[in-house]
């Protein structure tokens, strides 16, 4: 009979149930969306910072930010070239290659951030930046105007079209740890032609070129590049999976720091912890015993996250989270209310049952179960709403910005303006240590987990006990003799 | 047997409290008829109610084949209702979603019968009020006083030794109320009930061996010649 009863009331009264449904459904599918984003949006800014960082990367290491000293001459980068006279127009071409950052660890900090407490793996990079000034200067020509002469003075005229035309190319180039090539940026690159890096090339002349970068240059697998007079033989092509590469040009370590003039020396350690959970504990252990020395983990990084990634990120967290928990509320109260109006209006046929010898506990019993399953309906129906809102936002894949290291590098400006010259905001130690502001386009997912889903079944259970509470308290509270009365 | 002493029923309206009965003494014996009068507001819905356990008296005693209705805890009351007394009501009462045979099921419920009995019992009574071929028809479906005979099947399905109706052709017309009566008579001698039911009808009134009219919660008793109408 339970089952009877309840199938025919709810098909009977559907439009009641769909009421009491539907705003339900409107509060989990707001939360399965909210959900979902959010899962998106911290998917999202797990790729800004592997794009960084390559895979696997915990935290990385780098140079303590050293006060600016008074008085300090700013390490920028000098040009030379000569204005040669006569009409030597000739090119001239000279690549200045600088570290990124200015700023060095020694190489046996590897060794030494290997060996503390919780470092599963550790391994040294160089970070260097290429600029390649490349053009001609042209001589000013004397020139009279004609007609013109002047009385015991000095020719006049003037000085025209001499000028110098020069191209300013600047490039990244990364020096990876050719043995050790399990962590650090390139693991985020998949070699897409050619080769790796063999673990014996340790000082080879050889190259990986991005290939975003490679395509600009037009450069292929086999080609040449030169840097800084070197030539280098380009063994593969490496493309980013964010679609925004660590570097544009990969070189064995021991290669990139003879070209930075850096022997011995690294600008970035990237490691490993044994315990994902562990991060902070790991980040404290390497600052206290090795001075000198910034951690920066991916949680530090994840805050210097800005542009629309960052405001969608935290619309999400914010508004959207307390706009579902207050639509979620509102949405049991509703169900609550109208179950217990429900029952009112249904007081005589309640009356009658207890009347009729039921007890107390069948009519509350019948009460709650019709609501539990109106719960659960909305449940279903909230479900299927939020997936399908999940599955258009991921379908329609908004874009979002993110901006990587402004604003959030503190110190940034310390370094001044030379700095600024080679495009890299971080300042010594800065928790951008690699240099570069990024922007990056992330499209919007919205992967809806099984942890999501649970909680919209937990919710509409919930929901449906909340109104089925509500309404079973309403009927447990009538009296047989509510048969007799005069409603409706 | 009904033995009603020095039932009061006092209910409470803000500050004023209403003696819907006053001191009730009543006696109905086993198969007794009794047609219970008055004018509106004299306390017969409410002395019905203390007949059948759907409420209790705020004084006195309703004892029921020797036992207390009055005291008797909630769960035994429950028991009783659902064992010895049969309820028709003025507005019937069926569940509007539920058919006519499930309405009349409703019934067995508190019995625990197994559902293949309870579905042969409850046509069987369906059957004997005359609508064996509308058992799949919902309330709305059915006119006035066939809802009123599913409503009678509903109460007689159990077998009860009580019979209640309280006005149970007050919603009827003519035809309908004679047609309705003439089953009930019928069913009261067949299965030898207490019959007790309250009516405005003098009609109807006449036809009954006992009036109890109720004025202002009190009772007075008639006995008449039944026929002399
Ligand atoms: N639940 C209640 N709460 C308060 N007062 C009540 C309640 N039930 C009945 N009364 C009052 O008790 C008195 C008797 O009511 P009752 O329903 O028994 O009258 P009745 O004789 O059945 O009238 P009617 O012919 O109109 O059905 C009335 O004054 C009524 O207002
Ligand atoms: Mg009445």
């Amino acid at each position: 009979m339970f089952f009877t009863y309840l199938r025919r009331e709810l098909r009977r009264r559907r439009k009641a149930a769909l009421v009491v449904a539907s705003g339900l459904a409107l509060g989990i599918a707001l939360v399965i969306v909210v959900n979902s984003v959010s899962a998106g949006m911290n998917r999202a800014q797990g790729r800004v910072l592997e794009s960084l960082y390559g895979l696997g990367t915990d935290m990385t290491v780098t140079k303590a930010a050293a006060p600016p000293e008074e008085g300090a001459t700013v390490k920028r980068p000098r040009f030379r070239f000569d204005a040669k006279g006569g009409d030597d127009d000739a090119r001239q071409s000279q690549d200045i290659v600088m570290v990124q950052g200015f700023e060095t660890l020694a190489a046996s900090t590897v060794a030494r951030v290997a060996g503390q407490d919780g470092v599963a793996d550790a391994v040294g990079g160089l970070n260097v930046r290429v600029m390649k000034v490349d053009g001609q200067f042209k001589p000013g020509e004397f020139k009279q105007e004609p007609g013109e002469v002047k009385r015991g003075g000095p020719a006049a005229g003037e000085v025209r079209g001499g000028g110098a035309d020069f191209d300013v190319d600047s490039y990244s180039v990364y020096g990876t740890d050719v043995a050790h090539q399990g962590l650090g940026p390139l693991t985020s690159s998949k070699i897409t032609s050619g080769r790796t890096f063999a673990a014996g090339e340790t000082s080879a002349a050889v190259a990986v070129v991005d290939s975003a970068y490679a395509k600009e240059k037009k450069l292929k697998v086999g080609g040449t590049l030169t840097v800084s007079g070197s030539k280098l033989t380009i063994v593969g092509i490496a493309t980013a999976d964010s679609g925004d590469a660590a570097a544009d040009v990969y070189l064995p370590l021991a290669r990139a720091q003879t070209l930075a003039d850096a022997k011995g020396k690294i600008t970035t350690v990237y490691v490993k912890a044994t315990d994902s959970q562990r991060i902070a504990g790991v980040k404290d252990t390497i600052q206290k015993n090795i001075s000198g020395t910034t951690v920066t983990t991916s949680a530090d990084l994840a805050q210097t996250v800005s542009g629309s990634l960052s405001t969608a990120s935290d619309l999400a967290a914010g508004v959207g989270k307390w706009l579902s928990i207050v639509v979620l509320v509102a949405a049991f109260l509703v169900a609550g209310l109208l179950t217990s109006s429900a029952v009112s209006r249904r007081v005589r046929e309640f009356g009658t049952l207890k009347a009729l010898g039921w007890k107390s506990r069948r009519v509350t019993g019948q009460v709650a179960g019709e609501a539990l399953v109106n719960g659960l309906i909305g449940g279903a129906l909230g479900i299927g709403i939020g997936l399908a809102g999940a599955w258009a936002i991921t379908a329609f894949s908004p874009t979002l910005t993110a901006q990587l290291g402004a604003g959030g590098g503190g110190g940034a400006g310390a370094g001044g303006g030379g700095r600024m010259l080679v495009g890299g905001p971080g300042g010594p130690g800065g928790p951008m240590s690699d240099g570069a502001s990024r922007a990056l386009d992330i499209a919007l997912t919205a992967p809806v987990s099984l942890t999501t889903i649970g909680l919209a079944v937990a919710l509409a259970v919930a929901g449906g006990l909340i109104a089925g509470g509500f309404g079973g308290w309403r009927a447990s509270r009538l009296r047989p003799a509510d048969a007799l009365r005069r409603v409706e | 047997m009904y033995e009603l002493t020095g039932v009061t029923k006092r209910y409470r309206r803000g500050k004023d409290t209403v003696r819907a009965l006053d001191g009730v003494d009543l006696a109905i014996p086993d198969g007794g008829r009794l047609v219970i009068q008055g004018p509106t507001g004299g306390g017969k819905s409410t002395l019905l109610q203390m007949l059948g356990g759907l409420d209790r008296p705020s004084e006195g005693a309703v004892v029921l084949d020797g036992v207390d209705l009055a005291t008797l805890p909630e769960a035994r009351l429950t028991r009783v209702r659902a064992e010895k007394i049969g309820f028709v009501f003025q507005g019937f009462n069926l569940v509007p979603t539920l058919t006519a045979q499930e309405n009349v099921e409703t019934a067995l419920v508190p019995l625990g019968l197994k559902a293949a009995e309870r579905r042969e019992r409850a046509g069987e009574a369906l059957v004997s009020v005359g609508l064996g071929e509308r058992r799949g028809h919902l309330p709305g479906e059915l006119s006035g006083g066939q809802q009123q005979r599913v409503a009678i099947a509903r109460a007689l399905v159990k077998r009860p030794a009580v019979l209640l109706a309280d006005e149970p052709t007050g919603n009827l017309d003519e035809s309908m109320r004679d047609e309705i009566m003439e089953l009930l008579e019928g069913l009261w001698e067949e299965n030898g009930l207490t019959f007790v039911m309250v009516t405005h009808d003098s009609v109807l009134a006449r036809r009954a061996p006992r009036v109890a009219t109720i004025r202002k919660g009190r009772v007075t008793i008639r006995e008449q010649v039944v026929g002399a109408a």
